[in-house]
């Protein structure tokens, strides 16, 4: 290992590329995209369905060779020494890969073993990881058997067998309900504190805003904007007052009001009672005599807030598209306990 | 009882301290070897046919009609009885039971990728023909149970080999070594096509005219010249030829290192191929 300094790079890309090609349509999945992640940070990559994340985590983990570009992790070219990046790092793909025929122990005895671990020491390797991942009374059943919660956590223990120093994740909490996301979650931060290097991707705002240390919002095959949740938010704007009355026939003179006190543009939310406003560059004192000013005029406020702009507005900004704001609400998979 | 564990496995939400524990590993091993590895791939394969013994109704029941059908509805025409039909056909049935249970590779091959299991074993630090090879060794498992049903409903039927013991090993074994090498054809339409079932049909097609067009049911003294031309250069005939005369106690030499080096050359040229559609696989 190289004497490492705080700013030694865990993953470095360098104008990755992959386009595929089927008869005559070229899909530029990935279009030269640049990442650095130090090592023990994490980094979110953020994009939406086809922005080409799942290809770029790809090339990264030596399953798919880029078309151009290079990519080193600890210091390993992901083409030509390929084997030493298999050696260090881990892979939770998009997808659950672990083999639904055979039980959760079984899962995790065969992969110990194709890490090395000898007889029995690959029984106990399996035997841990299913206790700390909270599995251990489902290890003899099946995998098909298992909720979607718990698929997620066996891949996850599969991509840890032997605690890879680099780990990739592929949307990792898709398709989750909240509880288990929350579980993912708290696994993905123990990992963190314990050193390891996390690549993610997500399709979820809140997601990279919880975990990643730095994002990179990708669209497009590109990186369209980089930096820390903060920085992100702050490129587009100062944030933004939310307001939600008591009454809602009030909203509009409310409204009002507080387009003249900031000086700023007001929008309408959907739900009857609420309205935020964007704060001005300066607007921080008026934002101080917004409530004394609304009290005045016998409008009730309950819920106020002053915040800085969401990913969601980031994102629409960078790209003029929404996004997704609620991971539970749009999914398509609805994962259920088995009967 | 299935919902009570679920729900209790459900609930245990992971220990931090468990966790801290598993994930700092201390010692960590050395790479397997790749005899190891393979033999893990091979474990799997076994677990696999364990836990979907449903993948073993093809290849033990369709020997089993096979034999049945043809001794009867052939044997009294083509050989005058049945019992004497049934000493030229059985080594060639068993023969057509294997190969057909060649083309379970491809497809549990194909299954592997789309499901992304492959993707995980891609992503491992093992010797790269481990997970191919490991599977292929699992499969002559397969294809021993299939030639172990059918030799045991021939004998009951009356199929009394001259070759003996020795001799049916010998004939099975070479069936066996045979049967690893062509599957590397379907390794390779496993690696290319897009679906489980079209790996199949594809794989039928190509077994169905080696199979009938072949010395498996009839003499090809019999048969047309133009088809006589085919059954003569077709492999599966060779493979017949060189599986009935070990049975019977008279090795055809020729046959048996025309089967051989045809193994070799199958394995030479393709084991390659798959690799590198396995290495290059999107
Ligand atoms: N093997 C492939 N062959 C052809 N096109 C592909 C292949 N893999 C990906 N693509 C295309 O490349 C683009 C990027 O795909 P990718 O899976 O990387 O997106 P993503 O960001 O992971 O999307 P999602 O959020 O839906 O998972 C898409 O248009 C996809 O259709
Ligand atoms: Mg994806």
């Amino acid at each position: 290992m190289s004497p490492s300094s705080t700013d030694d790079l865990a993953i470095e890309a360098r104008g990755l590329v992959k386009h595929f090609t089927s008869g005559k349509s070229v899909t530029k999945a990935v279009d030269g995209i640049d990442l650095t992640v130090p090592e023990g940070t994490v980094l979110g990559v953020l994009g939406p369905n086809g922005a080409g994340k799942t290809t770029a985590v790809r090339m990264l983990a030596t399953l798919l060779r880029p078309d151009a570009g290079t990519a080193t992790v600890l210091g390993h070219d992901v083409v030509r020494d390929a084997d030493k990046v298999r050696s260090v790092v881990g892979l939770t793909g998009q997808y659950a890969s672990v083999d639904e025929d055979l039980t959760g122990t079984e899962n995790l005895v065969m992969l110990a073993r194709l890490y090395g671990f000898l007889g029995g020491s690959a029984r106990a390797r399996s035997t841990e990881l299913l206790d700390a991942f909270g599995l251990g009374d489902a290890g003899d059943r099946q995998v098909k058997t298992y909720s979607g919660g718990m698929r997620r956590r066996i891949d996850l223990a599969a991509s840890l067998v032997m605690s890879p120093r680099v780990l990739f994740l592929d949307e990792p909490t898709t398709g989750l309900d909240p509880r288990s996301r929350n579980q993912v979650w708290d696994i993905i931060r123990v990992l963190v504190a314990d050193g390891a290097t996390v690549l993610l991707t997500t399709q979820y705002l809140e997601e990279a805003d919880q975990l990643a240390d730095k994002i990179a919002v990708i669209d497009h095959g590109r990186v369209i904007a980089e930096g820390t949740a903060t920085e992100l938010k702050r490129s587009v704007g100062q944030g933004a007052v939310h307001l939600r009355l008591a009454d809602s026939a009030q909203r509009a003179r409310a409204a009002e009001l507080v387009a003249t006190v900031l000086g700023a543009e007001v929008s309408l939310a959907n739900d009857p009672y609420a309205f935020s406003a964007r704060v001005p560059d300066d607007g921080g004192p008026a934002v101080a005599r917004l409530l004394p000013a609304l009290d005045d005029e016998g409008i009730a406020v309950p819920e106020f807030s002053l915040g800085q702009p969401s990913l969601d507005e980031v994102f629409l900004a960078l790209t003029g598209q929404p996004l997704d704001e609620d991971p539970g609400a749009s999914d398509d998979e609805t994962i259920e306990e088995v009967a | 009882m299935a919902t009570e564990q679920t729900t209790a496995a459900e609930l245990r939400a992971p220990e931090a301290s468990a966790l801290r524990e598993a994930v700092a590993l201390e010692h960590r091993p050395g790479r397997p070897s790749p005899v190891s590895a393979t033999l893990t791939y091979t474990w799997r394969a076994l677990l696999k046919i364990k836990h979907v013994p449903e993948q073993l109704f093809d290849v033990t029941v369709s020997p089993i009609i096979f034999t049945l059908m043809f001794t009867y509805l052939f044997g009294g025409a083509l050989a005058g009885d049945v019992t004497t039909y049934l000493q030229f056909l059985l080594p060639g049935i068993l023969v057509q039971a294997v190969l057909f249970t060649t083309i379970y590779t491809g497809y549990t091959m194909n299954n592997d990728i789309t499901k992304g299991v492959f993707d995980r074993f891609r992503s491992l630090p093992v010797w790269r023909p481990a997970p191919i090879v490991g599977a292929l060794l699992g499969d002559t498992v397969r294809y021993t149970i299939a030639s172990i049903v059918t030799l045991t409903l021939g004998l009951v039927l009356g199929f009394r080999p001259s070759g003996g013991v020795v001799g049916v090993v010998l004939g099975v074994l070479m069936l066996l070594v045979f049967a690893f090498a062509l599957s590397w054809v379907f390794t390779i339409l496993g690696l290319l096509m897009r679906s489980p079932n079209a790996v199949m049909g594809t794989s039928m097609m190509v077994l169905m005219p080696l199979t009938f067009a072949s010395n498996i049911f009839v003499d090809p003294s019999t048969m047309p010249a133009v088809l006589q031309g085919f059954v003569d250069v077709n492999p599966v005939s060779h493979l017949v030829t060189a599986v009935r005369g070990l049975m019977a106690g008279e090795p055809d030499l020729t046959a048996v290192t025309w089967v051989l080096v045809a193994s070799v050359v199958l394995t030479a040229a393709l084991a390659p191929i798959t690799m590198r559609l396995y290495r290059n696989r999107s």
